[in-house]
Formats: structure tokens, sequence, C-alpha cells
């Protein structure tokens, strides 16, 4: 029975703070993600706080990182922007890797909370939902910054017959930012629920591990279209 | 639950994630048939075309999950529950 409940899922309930009438968070989402925050500023201070030429080890990983964002930022939105946007992109690579592996690495089934169960923030949809009209409005935002009232040219481009379709784009890309990611992250802990369900021990390691390569993947992907988005735009 | 809902919540469900599995499995099993075939005929390449690979694969990846959210929500959060 232990080992069930070290893989059970609830999915949809969460342990609610309420604010009035209309206002409630969602506690273990919050809590979780606090943390999380907390602990890549902690790193990243650290890290970047004492730079040497002849880097430490930590100062390795951070620029192996950094490397990695650069050219996703780069390869997308060309070199004389990018440097513009690559602090959000970074930050959503960093918080979603973040997130997904607090969820993957750490066994917070442990600790009972009275509804509701400790797991990644990105498990929660409205997590997913936040980061990716974040990245909506940056590519607004990024668009009048660079062109102006001229960004409007961009919905009646090839032929002002697409027009719709231009503005329905405007929706479903955050939508399937969204999806794209609240999906894969509860699939991974659906799968490896199941799984444990029917067979608790050495079988679910694998999975776990391709659960922990997807979501390095997912978090990869998330910044690589925010990034297509924005550079979409400015180009 | 009405019992014929939960019933029909559950075959959509089922019928959501199997119609959703065939595009994006044929779909990358193209690609990686393409990727080995590119890697056999130009070996140095194959950092690139790794990397290219997996984005891509995760790109299709994420056609199945459409039809896993679709799934996930008829089960746990169904609408029609009343």
């Amino acid at each position: 029975m232990f080992t069930f409940l070290l893989s059970n899922i609830e999915v949809g309930s969460h342990l609610y703070i309420n604010f009035g009438e209309n206002l409630h968070l969602h506690a273990e989402t919050l809590i979780i993600s606090t943390l999380v925050i907390f602990l890549i500023s902690v790193l990243l201070i650290v890290g970047a706080s004492n730079l040497n030429k002849k880097p430490n080890s930590l100062q390795n990983f951070l620029e192996v990182i950094y490397d990695l964002v650069k050219s996703v930022a780069i390869t997308q939105m060309g070199p004389s922007y990018y440097s513009q946007f690559l602090p959000f992109i970074a930050t959503l690579f960093l918080f979603i890797l973040g997130a997904n592996w607090a969820g993957a690495l750490v066994p917070w089934k442990i600790i009972e909370i009275p509804e509701g169960e400790f797991a990644a923030p990105t498990n929660d949809i409205n997590t997913t939902a936040c980061l990716a009209i974040l990245t909506s409005i940056t590519y607004f935002g990024a668009g009048f910054k660079i062109k102006g009232i001229g960004y409007f040219a961009r919905y009646i481009k090839p032929t002002p017959l697409l027009l719709p379709i231009n503005i329905i784009e405007d929706f479903t890309k955050p939508l399937s930012l969204n999806f794209r990611l609240f999906g894969n992250i509860v699939a991974d802990e659906l799968t490896v629920t199941v799984i444990c369900s029917v067979v608790p021990l050495f079988i679910p390691v694998p999975i776990m591990i391709l659960g922990l390569f997807a979501s390095t993947i997912q978090a990869l992907i998330f910044a690589t279209l925010a990034s297509a988005y924005i550079g979409e735009v400015i180009e | 639950m009405d019992s014929i809902v939960s019933a029909a919540s559950v075959i959509a469900a089922a019928i959501a994630v199997g119609f959703a599995g065939i595009g994006p499995g044929i779909g990358q099993g193209n690609a990686a048939g393409q990727a080995v075939e590119g890697i056999a005929r130009q070996p140095e390449a194959e950092g690139k075309i790794r990397g290219t690979l997996l984005l891509s694969l995760a790109f299709m990846e994420s056609l199945t999950i459409y039809g896993l959210v679709v799934a996930l929500s008829l089960l746990f959060a169904n609408p029609f529950a009343g």
C-alpha cells in the first residue's frame, strides 16, 4: 500500500487558500514554485557572484546553460535582436526545467497534505497557462516596440484574405504552448503512476528516467517556441 | 454521474488517445528513419541531426498530448457530469 501511496496521483484536486469570494490560490503549486524560484535564484547568485577568468565547476555549469539558451535565442531571433529577449527566454527555460525536475526528482508524495498533493508546479494547468500568456504578451510587446504601429501589417500578409487565420493564430499559439507543457508533464506522472500500481519495483525506473529526459526537452521546446514566436514578429 | 454519460466519456477518452496516437506515430517513424539515413550518409553531422530530430519528435509528440489532454479532461474534469 505504501508504494501505491508514493505514486498516487490526483488530477484536479488542490489545496485551496481562499481570499474572499472569488480569489482562490492553489497552495501546493505556490509552495513548490516558490521553492523552485528560490533554489534557482540561489544557484545563479552564488554561481555568478564570483566570476573568474579560470572558471570553477559551478561557473562552468552556468556557462554551459548560458551558451545553450543563447544559441536557441540567436538561431530564432537573429544576432541583432536576441540580446533584448535573452533574459526572458533564459528565465522561462530555467523555471520550467527546475519545475519539471522538482516534480520528477523529489518524492513529494511522502509529505501528506489535506487535499491535493505536492507535485511539479507545471502539473497545474494554471502555471503553464500563465507562462504561455506571458509569452503572448512578450511577443506583442516586442512587435510594438520594434515595429511600432506597422506591427499590424503582419495580419494582412501575405494577403488580406488570411486576416481571420492570422488573428486566430494569436489565440492558438498560447493554447498549444499551454497544453503541450501541461500534457507532457501530466502524461509522465500518469504513466509512472499506472506502472507503479502494476509493478511497484524496478520497472518504473526507466520510465522515470525517460520522464526526466522528456522534461528537459519540454523546457527547451518551450524556450525555443517562445523565441521563435518573438523572432517571427520582429523579423 | 449518469451511467450513460460516464460510459460515453470513458469510450470517448479511449478513442481520443487511440486515434491521436496514429498520426504522430507514423510521422515520428518517418522522421527517425530519415534521420538514420542522414547519419549513415554523413556521419560527421550526427550531433546536429540528433538535436533537430529530438526537437521535431517532441513537436510531433505534442499532437498525441493534445488527445491525452482531451481524454484527461473527460475522465477527471468532465463538463457533462452535471
